[in-house]
C-alpha cells in the first residue's frame, strides 16, 4: 500500500522548515553561504513534499489514499482526541502555492534583502512553517498555534531592514493581529467549552447535537472565530492595517505575505465546507459567518464592500506597492463574495482565480521593489545595486546595544549577474503583471474571471437570487476596470516620464523569480484545462465533506 | 465563585479594551496584557470551574469523569500564556524602537496637531 516512509510525508512541510530554521542559527552571520544552502535545501524539500502530496490527492494514485484524503496522526492517537494533519486536494493546492511563492521570494531575497538585517532566513523558514501548518492541521487549537507561528515570523520579517516607517507600521500590524489572536482564542475555547471537541472534522457532528442555549453559544463562538479569520483575510472594515504593512515590507517579504491573506480565506473555505453537510445544514445555518445563505449570508455583503473599498483604494493609490496591496484586498473580497454566494459551480473558478492572483501579486510586489529602486534612488546605478546600503537607523539610537551584522564582503557580488536591457525587462514584466492582476485577456487572470462570471451567470438563470449574482458580475468587472486605470496611470508615470530616473543593474537573482512567476501564470493559461479538471475535483470534494470527515474520524490512521 | 470569576474576566477585558483604544503605546500594551489575562481566565473557565480535583486519572480503574478536572483547557491555557507572553515581549521591543525612532510614544508615531 504505502511505503513506510511515505506515510510521514504530510509532516515534512512543517518539520523541514523548523529544522532548517533551528540549524541556521548555529552558523554565524558571516557564513552566509551555509545559511543560504540550508534554507535552500529546506525550500526544495518543501517543494518536493508538496508536489508529491498534491500528486497523491489526485486520481493518479487511487490506492494510497481513499478519494484523495490523507490523514497523518501525530503521536498516533485516534482522531477526535489526538492531533491530526489532513491532506486533501485543497490543502495540496495551497501547499504547492506556498512553496512556489516561497521559493520565488527566497531567491529574490538573495540578491539584496537577506543581508540588510540579521536572521532573515530563520524568520522566513518559520513563516513557511506556520503557513504550511495552518493549511495542514485538522485541529482548531493547533490552527491557532500555527497562526501564531506565522504571525510572529511575519512581525520579524516586516521589521526586517528596520526603518522608521517599518517600525511605525509594524506597531499597528502587531497590535491588530494580537487582538485578532485573542478573538481567535475566545472562539476556540468557547467551541471547546460547548462541544468538548477541537477537531475540525468532528465539529459538524458535535454541533448538530447542540440545542437551545448551547447552540446560541456555539453560533457566537463561530462568529467570533470568523471575525479573527476575516481580520487575517483583509476584509473591510477590518483591513486598514493591510495596505500600509504590505507597502512598508521589503519586496520579497511582501511577496511572501501575498499568501498570508489567503490563509484566512482557506480557513473560511474549509470550515464552511465541513459545516455544510446535508444533515448538519439545518442546525448550523444560524451562524451566518460560516454557513451563509444564498443571499442572506453576511459574507456576501462583506465581500462586495471589500471589493468596493479596493476599487477606491486602487484609484487613489500613488505608489505601486500600495496599489498592489489594494489588489490583494480586491482578490480577498472576490473570494469572500463567491463564498457568500455559495453556488457550487463557482468554487473551482474561484480557486483558479486564487492561485493566479497569489502568483501575480507576489510577482508584482517583487517587481515594485525593483522599480522603486530604479526611480527613487538618487545614488549612481552601481551603488544602488550594491548590497552595502545600510538600513536607516539614527545615530543616537542603538537598539539594546545590538550590533548590526558587519557589511558583507564584496565576493557576494558574484551571485548577481547583471541582466541587460533593464528597462525593457521591467516594462515587459510590468505589462504582464498588469494583464494578470486586472484580468485582461489573454492571460490566466482573464480565464479565471471569465470562468467565474460565466458560471455565475449560468447559475443565475431564473434563480431567485439573480440580483446577487449580477452584483458579483458588476463589481468584478468594475474592479478590473479600476485596476486597469490605476495601473496604466502608474505605468505611464514609471516608464514614460523620464525625469530623474537611473537605470541600475538588475541581478538575475532578483529578476528571475518575477519572470518565473509570470511564466507560471502563462503556463496556467496554456494548461488551464487540466488545472481546471483538478480544481473541479477539489471543489467536488469540498462540496461533499463526508469523505473528509469519515477519513479523519474513521480510522485508516497512519501510525 | 462563578460570579467572582465572571466579574474578574469582565473587569479585566473592559479595562483592556479601553486601554487598547488609547493613543499611547504604553497604554496599548498594558491593555493587551489585561485582555490576554481575561482570555486566559476565560479559556480556563471553559473547562468548568471545579475545586480540589485532579486533572490526572490517578486510579486506572476510574470511570467517573465528574470526579476530575478537565485537563485540556489547562493545556490550552498554558500554550496561550506562553504565546501571549512571547508576542507581548516582541511588541514591547517594537514599542521601544518606535519611541527611539520617532521620538514620541503616540501610536501613530507623531503627536496629534
Amino acid at each position: 500500500m504505502m511505503s513506510p516512509w511515505l506515510q510521514h510525508l504530510p509532516v515534512v512541510p512543517i518539520v523541514a522548515p523548523l529544522i532548517a530554521a533551528a540549524v541556521i542559527l548555529f552558523f554565524a552571520e558571516r557564513s552566509r553561504a551555509v545559511r543560504v544552502a540550508i534554507a535552500g535545501a529546506s525550500m526544495l524539500a518543501q517543494f518536493a513534499a508538496a508536489l508529491v502530496l498534491l500528486a497523491l490527492t489526485t486520481d493518479l494514485f487511487p490506492d494510497v489514499w481513499r478519494q484523495g484524503v490523507g490523514v497523518y496522526a501525530i503521536g498516533a492517537w485516534q482522531a477526535p482526541f489526538g492531533i491530526v494533519l489532513v491532506v486533501d486536494r485543497l490543502t495540496g493546492l495551497m501547499l504547492i502555492l506556498t512553496s512556489v511563492v516561497g521559493l520565488a521570494a527566497f531567491f529574490n531575497s538573495l540578491a539584496y534583502w537577506d543581508r540588510v538585517g540579521p536572521h532573515f532566513h530563520t524568520l522566513f523558514q518559520l513563516l513557511l512553517m506556520g503557513v504550511n501548518g495552518a493549511f495542514l492541521t485538522g485541529d482548531l487549537f493547533n490552527l491557532f498555534v500555527f497562526f501564531e507561528v506565522l504571525l510572529a515570523a511575519s512581525y520579524g520579517l516586516l521589521l526586517h531592514g528596520s526603518s522608521t516607517q517599518r517600525v511605525k507600521i509594524g506597531l499597528h500590524y502587531i497590535v491588530v493581529n494580537l487582538v485578532g489572536s485573542l478573538l481567535f482564542l475566545i472562539g476556540v475555547s468557547l467551541i471547546y467549552g460547548v462541544t468538548g471537541s477541537l477537531n475540525i472534522a468532528d465539529l459538524p457532528a458535535q454541533a448538530a447535537a447542540l440545542r437551545g442555549k448551547e447552540r446560541a453559544l456555539f453560533d457566537a463562538a463561530t462568529s467570533i472565530l470568523g471575525v479573527a479569520f476575516l481580520i487575517k483575510a483583509g476584509v473591510w472594515p477590518l483591513n486598514f492595517w493591510l495596505v500600509g504593512t504590505y507597502a512598508a515590507a521589503s519586496a520579497p517579504v511582501a511577496a511572501a505575505f501575498a499568501v498570508l491573506t489567503k490563509v484566512g480565506v482557506y480557513v473560511l473555505i474549509r470550515l464552511g465546507s465541513l459545516n455544510q453537510g446535508a444533515d448538519v445544514l439545518a442546525s448550523i445555518e444560524g451562524s451566518a459567518m460560516l454557513r451563509p445563505d444564498l443571499f442572506g449570508g453576511g459574507m456576501f455583503y462583506l465581500g462586495v464592500l471589500t471589493m468596493g473599498f479596493g476599487i477606491f483604494g486602487m484609484l487613489a493609490a500613488q505608489q505601486l506597492a500600495r496599489l498592489v496591496g489594494y489588489s490583494v484586498i480586491v482578490s480577498s473580497g472576490l473570494m469572500l463574495t463567491v463564498l457568500g454566494l455559495n453556488i457550487p459551480a463557482l468554487m473551482a473558478p474561484a480557486l483558479f482565480y486564487l492561485v493566479g492572483s497569489v502568483l501575480a501579486t507576489a510577482a508584482f510586489f517583487m517587481l515594485s521593489g525593483m522599480t522603486e529602486r530604479v526611480w527613487r534612488s538618487p545614488a549612481p546605478p552601481a551603488a544602488a545595486a550594491a548590497p552595502t546600503a545600510e538600513p536607516v537607523v539614527p545615530e543616537h539610537y542603538v537598539p539594546f546595544g545590538v550590533r548590526r551584522a558587519p557589511v558583507l564582503p564584496a565576493q557576494d557580488d558574484e551571485v548577481g549577474v547583471a541582466i541587460p536591457a533593464t528597462m525593457a525587462f521591467l516594462g515587459i514584466m510590468f505589462a504582464f503583471c498588469v494583464l494578470l492582476v486586472t484580468g485582461s485577456p489573454p492571460l490566466s487572470g482573464f480565464i479565471a474571471k471569465f470562468a467565474l462570471l460565466s458560471a455565475a451567470i449560468e447559475a443565475a438563470q431564473g434563480a431567485p437570487w439573480a440580483t446577487a449574482v449580477w452584483t458579483l458580475v458588476a463589481v468584478t468587472l468594475a474592479t478590473g476596470l479600476a485596476s486597469l486605470i490605476a495601473l496604466t496611470r502608474i505605468g505611464m508615470r514609471l516608464f514614460w516620464s523620464a525625469t530623474g530616473r537611473n537605470t541600475p543593474r538588475l541581478r538575475v537573482l532578483e529578476a528571475g523569480p518575477v519572470a518565473v512567476l509570470v511564466l507560471l501564470c502563462i503556463g496556467l493559461t496554456v494548461a488551464a484545462g487540466p488545472v481546471m479538471e483538478f480544481l473541479d475535483a477539489a471543489a467536488a470534494s469540498l462540496r461533499e465533506p463526508q469523505v473528509y470527515i469519515e477519513t479523519v474520524l474513521g480510522g485508516r490512521v497512519a501510525p | 465563585m462563578e460570579i467572582l470569576f465572571a466579574l474578574a474576566i469582565g473587569v479585566l477585558s473592559g479595562s483592556g479594551v479601553w486601554l487598547v483604544l488609547r493613543p499611547r503605546t504604553f497604554q496599548v500594551i498594558i491593555g493587551l496584557a489585561l485582555l490576554s489575562y481575561a482570555v486566559n481566565l476565560f479559556i480556563f473557565g471553559m473547562g468548568r470551574l471545579v475545586v480540589d480535583k485532579a486533572p490526572i486519572l490517578a486510579d486506572p480503574a476510574a470511570t467517573d469523569p465528574a470526579l476530575y478536572a478537565d485537563p485540556v483547557p489547562q493545556a490550552l491555557v498554558l500554550t496561550a500564556i506562553v504565546i501571549g507572553f512571547a508576542t507581548t515581549a516582541l511588541l514591547l521591543v517594537v514599542l521601544l524602537a518606535a519611541r527611539g525612532l520617532t521620538g514620541t510614544d503616540h501610536v501613530d508615531g507623531r503627536e496629534p496637531p
